[in-house]
């Protein structure tokens, strides 16, 4: 183990070194300069980014970054601002944004401090929680009802770590399985190798609705964690993400946020022109009233019992 | 490029319970062996079989075995995991079905099967082309000496055709630790996975990928010089092998 970590580390200040001498240039400078801003878009988080049927990108955190370029394009008095879409992954988003190929992500990215190490977030946009999607017919209400049964989550999502916490905190005996993406985990679930898929409701509540029989499925109304997501950024540059920050805040001031989250959680969407149907939960009207982009549960709501058991691992 | 290098994260504590996030990478190791490894001896064993077929005078028994090898083959590895882990359940009877869904461990038995057969298309192939490559006299000196074809191929043929073939067989070997990296897409927690969950827990990206790309490094080069011990070993002098300087 001594040896190992002497390598690492002696790759590591080679390339700390190389790092430490990139020029440092503000994004904004890169923007006038370039008369182009390039946002990363996701191909399936339905509704915040997503592709749809006539191939073009959309989604709610599409139109708030776009609120957010027009706003930057005035603060830059450009009189045209060129925007790029590039598609990204949660493998990709991390890499595209250090090596300054995206300037913007916009997709449904959970804002933590751990992540904080490593990327900033604008305000936090929406407000998720996890929870457990089964078919009805399994009669899952809680976490409770899950002992000893087979639930699936995503690979490297905190809802996964959450899971397996408290299944060794609260002796569920469940056998905790990864998928490598939303869809996979959800067809776990509709094939029977799961009972229940846990992740973030919103995006249970889409996959549902866009599957073959969204009424054999059930979300449970137990909370288990609360999950701020935010547009992220490059972090250590100031300057863009006061003016981020100002665009967000704007936007939530003058209203036009509700405008957009009704058009994407209150009416029905393409492709398929399903509504999911989500009134605004509290915590986002709060958030709206009072913007934040802390990175820490306790700044949302009340952090709910199963959070507080899993976070002091 | 603003990214934050962080080295040291490989000794913090990683979230999923396994320990460190170092414990989490030799973790995966761990299976990313033990799958590697179940699936070649499964592989090897079916392959000698199959391949050994491929040569038999019986034109049935060859076209028989040439149709198993283009099956497993042709079809993209990514592909297969996916028949073998969703497809299949479905198209057998609805209890056996429910079984092999309920199975423990159901990612890293289907991840064997899945790479023991499609390994075994490509060894099959190298050992028939073992077998093909040596004279034709032997075959026939070996049935002059009074003994049957199920003889020659165990006393003559084979061991001379293995040996010609262990070269592309490490390669093969080479190739089945870094398909292993496949079965990710059903759900085993293998090196390649747990370097993507670390990466997505942490967002340190660059060190994750450095670090299981050394690891995978390092094993294949374990198993290069594993194998030329081997060649070495069962090399009959005079006998054209790697390893005994060659004509």
């Amino acid at each position: 183990m001594k040896l190992a970590k002497m390598v690492l580390v002696l790759i590591g200040s080679g390339l700390i070194a190389s790092a430490a001498q990139a020029q440092e240039t503000g994004t904004l400078k890169k923007i006038k300069d370039s008369g182009q801003i390039t946002l990363g878009v996701r191909d399936s988080s339905i509704p915040f980014s997503y592709l749809d049927d006539k191939q073009s990108y959309q989604g709610y955190s599409i139109d708030i970054c776009m609120k957010i370029v027009t706003s930057i394009q005035k603060e830059l008095g450009l009189t045209s601002l060129n925007v790029k879409l590039n598609p990204v992954t949660s493998a990709t988003r991390i890499p595209l944004m250090a090596n300054g190929t995206v300037d913007l992500e916009c997709g449904s990215t959970t804002n933590n401090l751990e992540r904080q190490k490593q990327v900033a977030f604008a305000p936090t946009t929406f407000v998720t929680a996890n929870r457990l999607l089964a078919k009805k017919s399994a009669g899952i209400k809680t976490l409770a009802d899950m002992k000893g049964k087979a639930i699936v989550s995503t690979s490297g999502t905190s809802n996964l770590k959450q899971f397996v916490t408290l299944n060794g905190e609260q002796n569920l005996g469940m056998n905790v399985m990864t998928a490598k993406d939303h869809a996979e985990a959800f067809l776990m679930v509709e094939t029977g190798r799961a009972v229940a898929f846990g992740m973030d409701d919103i995006l249970l509540a889409s996959l549902a609705a866009s599957s073959k029989s969204p009424a054999d499925y059930s979300i449970t109304t137990e909370a288990l964690s609360t999950e701020p997501y935010g547009i992220m950024l490059r972090r250590e540059d100031p300057a863009f993400k006061k003016s981020v920050d100002t665009a967000v805040t704007n936007l939530f001031k003058s209203g036009d946020i509700n405008r957009i989250y009704a058009k994407w959680f209150q009416s029905p969407i393409p492709p398929k022109g399903i509504n999911l149907n989500i009134p605004m939960s509290e915590q986002l009207k709060a958030v709206i009233a009072k913007p934040t982009d802390s990175g820490d549960p306790a700044a949302y709501a009340s952090v709910p019992e199963a959070q507080k058991v899993s976070a002091k691992k | 490029m603003n990214y934050n290098w962080n080295w040291q994260i490989f000794w913090a504590p990683s979230p999923d319970g396994v320990g460190t996030y170092m414990d989490t990478l030799l973790s995966g190791l761990v299976w990313t062996l033990a799958t590697a490894l179940t699936a070649w001896i499964m592989a090897l064993a079916i392959g000698a079989i199959v391949g050994t077929i491929r040569t038999m005078p019986n034109r049935w028994a060859v076209r028989l075995a040439n149709a198993y090898v283009e099956l497993f083959r042709n079809i993209p590895l990514l592909v297969q995991m996916f028949l073998w882990y969703f497809v299949m359940p479905e198209l057998v009877p609805a209890s056996t079905g429910a079984w092999l869904k309920s199975m423990p461990n159901a990612p890293f038995i289907t991840a064997v099967i899945c790479l023991g057969f499609f390994t075994s298309s490509r060894v099959a192939v190298q050992v028939s082309a073992g077998i093909q490559a040596l004279p034709r006299g032997q075959t026939l000196a070996g049935t002059a000496l009074g003994l049957t074809l199920p003889q020659t191929y165990r006393h003559v043929l084979l061991p001379m055709a293995f040996r010609i073939v262990l070269p592309p067989l490490t390669s093969e070997f080479l190739n089945i630790i870094k398909n292993s990296s496949v079965a990710l897409t059903i759900g085993l927690m293998e090196l390649t996975a747990r370097a993507r969950s670390m990466s997505e827990f942490s967002f340190q990206v660059f060190e994750a990928f450095t670090a299981v790309t050394i690891i995978y490094i390092v094993v294949n080069i374990i198993v290069v010089n594993l194998m030329g011990l081997l060649e070495k070993k069962v090399a009959v002098p005079g006998f054209i092998v790697a390893g005994s300087g060659g004509h």
